[in-house]
């Protein structure tokens, strides 16, 4: 039971300007611009859009600043405005095959239609510290270097193979097994998780999952807890048109682009019963440059996938209550943080039922001495 | 459906596709941009805000693998609002975003699009300007990043 506190407004009044001041710090030192955090702290952005579950960059960049760069509160600040906000509707999927490439690597093919290009990522960085960065007025880098592209198409790396049968396929529409007997997508900001839960509630839960969270488990497959031999068949990142179908229009509207990342991630399957000897695939989407992120949720979206690919089970990371129920840092951090606040009245319950406790253990104590002295004598 | 309809679709269609890649780019533009388009025409037309600009949200979706099954990847903010001109065309705009002043400048300019007598200099003046831009920004990051494409290639390591 928790019993309501009151007071302490003139407290937290006083705290909360202070907590502005703090965030300001040395008033001497120019304030950050949204701008700024946009264009230079871009992958604090993209985190906070993609576990925020919200795609506007300026927001998140304002709810970095609010947090004082406390990311996981920033996204806390992005869930709580999204419900001011009206639901105009779902977009069409997302056709990742259609994307604007700034970066496509495969660690399964390496010629594969279309090429495998770099783009900007810390891969074969030395990560040796840049005081070149440090200097007063920064470093002001050099052009990047310009090459004619490629006119071939890029496939998915997934959809290459898939003509081979060595690969599972995509299944575009539902399947007893795949979907709800409605073959309505399901939406965890409508309806509360249940279990068990199929793709689509996985998928969208893994997307808005904690990076860290993810990571540890996706590691811990590797590790040997739930292995499922992966490879990174393919990472993209880049921009996506989305879609939106307008009903007093009539077609889908085009909105303007959304940058993503997708991990294919492609693991040994034995076969069984059912399925012959073949590739089987996890799947990974997320908002922004999230590469680490995106490849967690593939390698973790795999190891969910094993009750229906007839796996053992058994590791934390195939676990889908375990996992979809503590993956969500909003939810984490407002249980966890929800200690600090004031449990005066249910610490004073327990207070004395210990000293009660305390009381009857010492009673029994004295009167066990007591007859061990009586039988002794 | 009568047949009267379905001879109707194909043209529609095609005029539907030309009008969404219109709306592609005004979705895609700055305010700015679009602001000094506006004042820039020679005839600017009175105009009716039917829906005033209102911002909300989108629920994007992705698809399992790709090119599977869809699934709730996460919203986005859309400002979207509808106008009618004096000449009779409704205009609506779409875009990503919470601004306000470019949902209005858009829905103006899609209404100006579908009307005879404005497509032609709009066309001119923003239309085409825009879609070369735009496909000038695509080409520049194409470009830079098939700089970094990579040959890389595989060696025998040690005696077999």
């Amino acid at each position: 039971m928790y019993v309501a506190v009151k007071g302490g407004e003139k407290a937290i009044r006083n705290a909360h300007r202070l907590l502005a001041h703090e965030r300001r710090g040395d008033r001497t030192v120019p304030d950050l611009t949204l701008r700024q955090i946009v264009e230079q702290m871009a992958l604090s952005v993209a985190r906070v859009m993609a576990e925020g579950s919200l795609y506007d960059m300026e927001l998140a960049a304002l709810a970095i600043k609010q947090a004082r760069g406390d990311l996981i509160e920033a996204i806390f600040l992005m869930r709580a405005y999204r419900t001011t906000l009206p639901r105009f509707g779902y977009s069409e999927p997302l056709e990742t095959a259609k994307m604007l490439v700034r970066r496509r690597i495969s660690a399964t093919y390496k010629d594969l239609p279309g090429g495998q290009l770099l783009g900007p990522t810390f891969d074969y960085t030395h990560r040796l510290l840049d005081f070149k960065l440090a200097a007063e007025g920064g470093e002001v880098p050099e052009m990047p270097e310009l090459a004619q592209p490629d006119p071939q198409e890029m496939p998915r790396v997934t959809d290459l193979l898939g003509h081979e049968g060595l690969i599972e396929p995509d299944v575009p529409e539902h399947t007893p097994e795949s979907a709800d007997e409605d073959g309505e997508v399901g939406d965890l900001t409508r309806e509360p998780l249940s279990f068990p839960a199929e793709r689509d509630i996985r998928l969208q839960n893994l997307a808005r999952g904690d990076e860290g969270f993810l990571l540890a488990l996706g590691y811990s497959t590797q590790r040997g807890f739930g292995r499922t031999h992966p490879f990174a068949g393919e990472i993209r990142i880049g921009e996506v048109e989305v879609e939106f179908f307008a009903e007093e229009l009539g077609f889908a509207v085009p909105l303007g682009r959304v940058s993503v990342t997708e991990c294919q991630m492609i693991n040994q399957f034995q076969g069984s019963a059912k399925a012959p000897p073949q590739f089987s695939r996890g799947y990974g989407l997320v908002f922004g440059q999230g590469e680490r992120k995106a490849m967690s949720m593939a390698l973790v979206d795999r190891a969910l996938r094993s009750r229906e690919l007839g796996e053992e089970q058994g590791a934390p990371a195939q676990d889908e209550e375990f996992v979809l129920s503590h993956s969500d840092n909003v939810q984490a951090t407002g249980f966890v943080e929800h200690l600090k606040l004031p449990h005066y009245v249910d610490f004073q319950a327990e207070l004395v039922l210990v000293r009660q406790m305390r009381r009857e253990w010492e009673e029994r104590n004295r009167q066990d001495k007591a007859d061990a002295q009586e039988a002794a004598e | 459906m009568s047949e009267a309809q379905d001879d109707d679709a194909a043209p529609r269609e095609a005029g539907d596709a030309r009008r969404k890649n219109v709306m592609a780019l005004l979705a895609r533009s700055d305010t700015g941009r679009l602001a000094a388009a506006w004042e820039a025409l020679t005839n600017k037309p009175g105009y009716r805000t039917v829906r005033a600009p209102e911002t909300g949200l989108v629920m994007v979706r992705g698809r399992a693998g790709g090119g599977g099954r869809p699934f709730n990847l996460g919203e986005a903010t859309v400002t979207r609002a509808v106008v009618t001109i004096e000449t009779g065309e409704t205009g609506y705009s779409y875009a990503l975003g919470r601004d306000r002043k470019k949902a209005l400048y858009a829905a103006l300019f899609d209404a100006l699009w579908q009307a005879p007598r404005h497509r032609g200099e709009l066309e001119r003046s923003l239309i085409g300007p825009l879609a070369r831009d735009l496909e000038g920004a695509d080409a520049r990051s194409r470009a830079e990043t098939a700089a970094t494409k990579v040959d890389f290639f595989t060696m025998v390591r040690g005696e077999d």
